[in-house]
């Protein structure tokens, strides 16, 4: 009788699977995803690789020494321990992350505006305090301009009575008022000291959400060629909510990570970050091989670094409020060893 | 890694696979990824090559210590080893922007504020 591993599911819970069952979800993980991403699945060799990883009864893994990678750490700190500068000494000093990051609560650029000068002054402290370099990161987060949330029409409420041209308008509307706000926060945050601008869960509303990330990307790294610029995206596939816009004279509703990150290179982007989510309801080796399987042809064209999403929930690490240690030290070695990745 | 990552992802993700920051060379390393828009070998190696060592060194705690504390570039303050006399904070970031010639904006503005010479444009 086969004996039988501890591992995990999506959602975190402890499971018990062969090494058949594992071998066999990797396998279903990679093919699936490459037949909905028009993509090449992950070779023999690779799919070996991830099996010695995921079927090991190991509490941790890791990769080997001297194959380190960067840490960006979007999000740094948990805001309810001490204050939010002695946040990022804490990561800095006692983790060991490389890039720490100032944020908010209200994680969004349009509730920054209201108060970046006392964002901007936590900033210019953080800067006296920290030597790793401190940027500083929020969402796009278009959806915050539609009503009732802001000005513009709500093109969630557009779309269901047909008015696809309205819609349109709005996203376009309020994507204009998305990159000055950025621009806006952006720019006191480099008067503050910042090392970068982080753009999280970039195209979370769609790709009106992209296209001003990309747009706001251009315009800091025409002003500010020394800016670390990252933008991180929301999920694998960028939505088509208007389903018509180009950066560069190329469509981005339905692009997959490569061609998100050929539009954030050309933006002036310094770092990628690609981001494929959980299925909470498949092993974590099921969902390892989707995200690596989705990820690589981007790692194949990549001219900037490229820091995989492996939080909470995307990545190959379990959706749940304490991601089990062995299931974030094997997408943390998977990702390092068969993609290559430049940093999470 | 995701804002809302609840407190200890990032520990995991740190031993299995970080550079290990200021503990090593994992700051310098990210800083020619964001400002020279660097993969991580090219920034590995270029960092390598301006402290004099070699990229595996980079990761090394304990080769790294060293290195810091010869050229000025920061190091932890811990209960048993701080070092109030040497450059640490915002002072080690002077000496990291000459010795990856490369602009720390931090760096760049105070020098701005207090009338001393800006070696970059930005």
């Amino acid at each position: 009788m086969e004996p039988r591993i501890a591992t995990r599911m999506g959602d975190g819970s402890l499971v018990e699977m062969t090494r058949s069952e594992i071998k066999a979800d990797l396998e279903e993980g990679t093919q699936q995803s490459a037949k909905r991403a028009k993509v090449d699945p992950l070779t023999q060799d690779e799919l070996d690789h991830l099996l010695d990883i995921y079927a090991s009864s190991a509490r941790f893994t890791a990769v080997d020494i001297g194959d380190e990678v960067v840490m960006s750490n979007d999000g740094t700190g948990t805001k309810h321990i001490g204050n939010r500068v002695q946040d990022l000494q804490t990561y800095e000093q006692v983790l060991g992350i490389d890039i720490v990051e100032l944020w908010q609560i209200d994680y969004s650029y349009k509730a920054i505006k209201t108060n970046v000068a006392h964002e901007g002054q936590a900033m210019k402290i953080a800067q006296m305090l920290c030597t790793n370099p401190v940027q500083y990161g929020a969402m796009p987060d278009l959806g915050r301009y539609s009503k009732p949330d802001g000005p513009i029409d709500n093109w969630s409420e557009l779309l269901p009575l047909m008015k696809v041209d309205e819609a349109r308008a709005a996203q376009i509307e309020a994507c204009a008022m998305l990159v000055e706000d950025i621009n806006f926060v952006a720019d006191h945050m480099v008067e503050a000291g910042a090392d970068g601008i982080d753009m999280d869960t970039t195209g979370a509303a769609g790709d009106a959400d992209f296209l001003a990330g990309l747009t706001a990307c251009r315009m800091l790294r025409e002003k500010y060629p020394f800016l670390g610029i990252e933008i991180g995206m929301a999920s694998e596939f960028v939505l088509g909510m208007h389903g018509q816009l180009e950066f560069d004279g190329e469509r981005l509703a339905g692009m997959w990570p490569k061609d998100q990150l050929r539009m954030v290179q050309a933006a002036g982007g310094s770092i990628y970050g690609p981001a494929v989510n959980i299925n909470t309801g498949k092993s974590t080796a099921w969902n390892i091989a989707r995200a690596i399987t989705i990820i690589k042809p981007a790692m194949e064209i990549a001219e900037i670094p490229v820091h995989v999403n492996v939080g909470m929930g995307v990545g190959g690490v379990p959706t749940c409020v304490y991601p089990p240690a062995d299931a974030t030290s094997r997408a943390s070695k998977a990702f390092v060893e068969i993609l290559k990745i430049d940093g999470y | 890694m995701g804002t809302g990552d609840p407190l200890g992802m990032e520990g995991a993700h740190t031993q299995a696979s970080g550079m290990g920051g200021m503990r090593t060379a994992g700051d310098l390393v990210a800083r020619m990824q964001m400002t020279r828009r660097m993969r991580l070998k090219e920034a590995k190696a270029y960092v390598a090559d301006k402290l004099g060592c070699t990229p595996r060194d980079l990761s090394d705690p304990s080769a790294m210590e060293q290195i810091r504390i010869e050229k000025g570039l920061g190091t932890l303050p811990f209960t048993s080893s701080v070092r109030p006399g040497e450059a640490g904070m915002i002072e080690a970031k002077f000496n990291i922007s000459q010795v990856l010639d490369i602009p720390i904006n931090s760096v760049e503005r105070f020098k701005e504020r207090v009338g001393l010479a800006s070696s970059f444009a930005v």
